[in-house]
């Protein structure tokens, strides 16, 4: 299965996938990123973290054994995505995933979803330290 | 001291479109853009900026432009802005003016003065997607004649060749000036690309020698990095007498540029400066000259072409007549636009002689003296596009050399401040942080594309002057025009005017 | 294969999955006491809410059983006959098996005071809920008996729907299983200022429980850990190694009615938590079916919101503690110990995981640079 890996050799922490993966989620209601953004504050489902000099984004790993589906108490959240209607927010999800790749934002349970199989932020890397990827060992 | 000096720029941020994303303030190494304290505005100081364009690049909803600077100073056709900035910069530091890449003023661009022929009726023009193109051209001295033994056979008397996939070559830009990504950038393409790139005076990085088929290593005044084993490990050796962005000088690295592998690969301590000197103290004559050409042939066993790389000057023929009497199996010649990672401004703009009447004289000149296939002739100093190295090669050229362009290939913006070392586009930089936004896969690919593109449209034109091989154009003139020439410069390019 | 799963709540479910994931062919009974499909236990109190629906709260989809091929038996256990593998229900049938799964979960504990107690309910299952829902007005005055999860869940739950709400407790304080005392402060006053009263380090009368109409006894729950009596070890649960095997051979248990080792403290202890019992059924459902898993690195974990106040914790309060806002971080010199987070609860799980893989920190500061930066 393919997914979004990160090379933190070429991140530049511009955080442009911050903001693309935000615009990403509105893109339904706008066309355009000045619009969809504008005096907004926003919670992308991938983030870039800092250590010193060294900058990488972190987001869903795709984990072949998803402590966050293992954890969903309502059976809402599986490998494929998340079953809002069912969803409760109790975030049983946040507490068990390691990599901090699920958040609350207005009390909905986001993770990425790699937009329907072209993953905005890899496209707005403009160093291609995000690659979307399949590179697991058949 | 009050500084008198305006900013040349203007960053004008339209407010509807900033989502104070803040990426302009991460990117810009400048630290011209800054977030106000605690609030989502983001601010910008117009003084810092070079208007490199990484920030109006990247800016994710296009909300910054730079313009020029509205600010001017009493109109003057003799002391314009430039000027007038100059005096004020100068009488302030003291110092010389320093300039990175090719020089900018307004001297002809004789390549924009030559329109090219095409075929019409009379004689059939050729479709490059039907039939075959060849574009491949070979760089080395031709024997002077075909040899025989006793039996008939033929004799190999051919002396080492550089095969190229097109008439285009990397030209010299040293590990030190731009950065190991940009080096790793150039080498891969040259290899995916069947072409070479050009080690410049820096020395060869350990990690590059894997790609020494397409590597030409330079000899330079300074001397650094070169070894018997550096020497042999690339396909050419080139020696660099001049540069067209600074003739008859020497270079200047800081030696706070000697770090890490930088001064292991020059081959001189840390911390140093690596001054170039600005005549090999060794050469004071073609003689002397020659002498270097065979010692770098002994050294390399006779099977790797010498190049030796000269700036276009005013004596220009003469010495060309020099170099190809001297063993040497190549010239290289750097017109007054070349680039440079750093020259003195007054030097760079004021000195040397536009590359095209450099090329079509020399061509000339050795032709009228029988000892033109002594040599092949590579030109370099701003080739723009495939039009001027089709022009070239009309003109004599065997092959050109780009820098400038490919460096754009790569991100460059011309924003020339080279030598500042804060290159925003991890060119011309050795800081870590900056470096790395040059990903060779992106480089490289990138560098691909150019020249595949190029190469796409001088095949093009070639077919459409029914021309099927690149040899055949090569001096070419008659498939040159020119307009708005005079009388003399139409006779040194050799060509007629458009017209005629 | 045959395969015999006593319980039907994610321990049992979780079993399903795992045999599956290794044996596709296996004959799989699942036994359950409940009349339901298969749901989400904590999902009740959201039910009273108006949060959730019964359809909403199956834990797996309907034609769950179907895709994976197994028999629901609305029956009850009553005895397990481990020497000729075969278990018996109450309605005297019996089944045979080859590899046994008990999850059996566990049941409200009622204090002997509240035994002649007539309008009084308990809050662990579907059936519960929907009596105390019955029962309910917008007169109603109750009183919640146990200030822990699920006495505080069920407040919750019927906030809005009744007259008033009285938690009382023998304890000082609330939550204080899972929380340290500055917490609970925190968390009682959110509830307070939402309406819910307390009663705490009171010991009730029998005169006091007539001020109320409805009394529902939350005072901690037990394991169902007798069907295994005389069969494997058993301490205060069904004691589990990593493999979810009681020592009795061909006999699993997971969920709630086991005991395992809690990690960050080393002791083995009783962790009735869904992500675990999920991850033990499925791991004894992977062995079962002869494949090869363990459930490492099991810690007390919780994730709960209390009218719209987040609380996340895990992990033992142990070592130093540092403030970062209202969440609170327990180190020692080398590794995070455990953390409470109230309110500001994003990325936990990157905590969790350094508790549960007790990872190094450089510096005992480093967690909290880490939470300071992503502010």
């Amino acid at each position: 299965m393919k997914r979004v890996y990160i090379n933190e050799k070429w991140c530049l922490g511009c955080r442009l996938c911050e903001y693309y993966c935000a615009f990403a989620e509105k893109r339904h209601e706008y066309n355009n990123m000045a619009l969809a953004l504008k005096d907004t504050l926003i919670s992308p489902r991938i983030r870039v973290e800092e250590y010193g000099d060294i900058t990488f984004a972190v987001n869903c790993r795709r984990c072949e054994e998803p402590l966050c589906v293992k954890s969903c108490i309502t059976g809402a959240l599986t490998a494929d995505g998340i079953d809002k209607d069912r969803c409760v927010s109790c975030c049983t999800c946040i507490l068990a995933c390691p990599f901090g790749a699920v958040s609350l934002v207005d009390n909905v349970i986001k993770r990425c979803d790699l937009c329907n199989g072209e993953p905005l932020c890899v496209k707005a890397c403009p160093n291609n330290a995000l690659v979307f990827e399949d590179r697991r060992c058949v | 001291m009050i500084n008198y000096i305006y900013p040349e720029y203007e960053i004008i941020r339209n407010p509807d479109k900033c989502i104070s994303c803040g990426v302009c303030v991460r990117q810009c190494a400048n630290e011209v853009h800054e977030n106000i304290n605690k609030t989502n505005k983001v601010i910008c100081d117009d003084s810092k900026c070079v208007n490199c364009h990484r920030c109006a690049v990247l800016c994710p909803t296009r909300a910054i432009k730079i313009v020029k600077s509205g600010n001017t100073y009493r109109e003057n056709a003799n002391w314009n802005c430039k000027t007038i900035d100059e005096i004020y910069k100068q009488a302030q530091s003291g110092g010389v003016l320093l300039s990175g890449m090719g020089n900018p003023e307004n001297y002809p661009v004789y390549f924009d003065k030559i329109l090219l022929n095409a075929s019409q009726v009379t004689n059939p023009s050729i479709d490059p997607l039907r039939e075959p193109m060849e574009t491949r051209v070979f760089l080395g001295k031709r024997p002077d004649d075909i040899m025989r033994e006793s039996n008939g056979k033929l004799i190999n008397n051919l002396p080492p060749q550089l095969p190229l996939s097109m008439p285009i070559m990397f030209s010299a830009m040293s590990y030190g000036s731009i950065s190991y990504n940009a080096h790793e950038s150039l080498a891969r393409a040259a290899a995916q690309l069947g072409i070479l790139y050009n080690t410049g005076e820096g020395g060869l990085h350990e990690d590059f020698s894997k790609y020494g088929k397409n590597t030409i290593v330079q000899v330079a005044s300074g001397r650094f990095g070169v070894h018997v084993g550096y020497l042999n490990a690339g396909a050419a050796v080139e020696i660099k007498m001049g540069q067209g962005a600074k003739p008859g000088i020497g270079g200047h690295l800081p030696g706070t540029k000697i770090v890490g592998d930088i001064s292991r690969t020059r081959m001189i301590p840390e911390g140093s400066d690596a001054i170039s000197p600005a005549p090999h103290h060794d050469i004071y004559s073609i003689e002397d000259l020659r002498q270097l050409v065979f010692s770098l042939k002994e050294a390399t066993q006779y099977k790797k072409p010498v190049i030796v790389k000269i700036a276009a000057v005013h004596n220009i023929t003469a010495i060309a007549s020099g170099i190809a009497r001297s063993g040497a199996d190549i010239i290289a010649i750097d017109g007054f636009r070349g680039g440079t990672g750093a020259a003195p401004t007054r030097i760079r703009d004021n000195v040397g002689i536009p590359i095209e009447l450099a090329l079509a004289s020399v061509d000339k000149r050795l032709r009228d003296e029988g000892i033109r296939r002594n040599v092949s002739i590579v030109v370099g100093g701003s080739i723009r596009s495939s039009a001027d190295i089709v022009k070239a090669v009309a003109l004599g050229a065997d092959c050109v050399y780009i820098g400038s362009s490919a460096l754009m290939a790569m991100g460059c913006h011309l924003c020339r401040n080279c030598h500042a070392g804060r290159c925003n586009w991890g060119i011309a930089t050795q800081v870590p942080e900056l470096v790395k936004r040059l990903n060779p896969d992106i480089g490289s690919k990138r560098l691909v594309n150019l020249l595949t593109a190029w190469r796409h449209e001088i095949k093009e034109m070639m077919g459409l002057m029914g021309i099927n091989s690149i040899e055949t154009l090569k001096g070419n003139r008659l498939m040159l025009r020119g307009v708005g020439l005079n009388e003399k410069e139409l006779q040194i390019l050799g060509i007629k005017h458009a017209g005629e | 294969m045959k395969y015999v799963i006593i319980g039907n709540s994610a321990a049992g479910i979780g079993a399903v999955e795992g045999i599956r994931k290794i044996d596709k062919q296996g004959e799989i009974v699942i036994i359950t006491s409940e009349s339901h499909h298969t749901y989400s236990r904590p999902l009740i109190s959201y039910l009273l809410q108006g949060k959730t629906t019964r359809t909403k709260m199956r834990y797996r989809p309907d034609s769950f059983y179907k895709d994976n091929n197994c028999k629901l038996l609305h029956d009850t256990v009553t005895k397990i006959h481990a020497n000729e593998k075969r278990v018996v229900l109450q309605s005297k049938d019996s089944v045979n098996y080859d590899k046994l799964l008990v999850a059996t979960g566990s049941s409200a504990f009622n204090p002997p005071l509240f035994e002649s107690v007539s309008n009084k309910h308990n809050f662990i299952t579907l059936d519960d809920a929907c009596g105390l829902a019955d029962s309910l007005t917008s007169e109603s005055r109750v009183l919640i008996v146990g200030a822990g999860l699920i006495g505080l869940k069920c407040a919750e739950g019927i906030l809005s729907r009744v007259k008033t709400v009285t938690v009382a407790d023998i304890a000082e304080r609330i939550l204080s299983a899972i929380l340290d005392e500055s917490s609970s402060e925190i968390v009682q006053s959110h509830l307070e200022s939402k309406g819910i009263e307390f009663k705490l380090a009171c010991a009730l009368t029998p005169n006091e429980l007539s001020n109320y109409d409805i009394i529902v006894v939350a005072a901690g729950v037990r394991p169902n850990i007798a069907l295994l009596e005389g069969i494997a070890d058993i301490d205060k649960g069904i004691i589990v190694n990593t493999k979810s095997e009681t020592s009795a051979k061909g006999i699993y248990a997971a969920g709630d009615c086991t005991q395992s080792v809690d990690v960050s403290t080393g002791e083995s202890k009783i962790m009735a938590l869904l992500p675990n019992a999920y991850m033990q059924g499925e791991t004894a459902g992977i062995n079962m079916a002869g494949g090869n898993a363990t459930t490492e690195e099991t810690i007390p974990m919780n994730a709960v919101g209390l009218c719209g106040l987040h609380i996340i914790t895990a992990g033992n309060y142990t070592g130093e503690v540092s403030n970062v806002g209202n969440n609170r971080f327990y180190c020692n010199d080398t590794q995070l110990n455990g953390y409470i987070l109230i309110g500001d609860i994003k990325q936990a799980g990157v905590y969790t995981n350094l508790i549960r893989k007790k990872r190094a920190l450089s510096d005992k500061q480093e967690v909290l640079k880490y939470e300071s930066k992503i502010v």
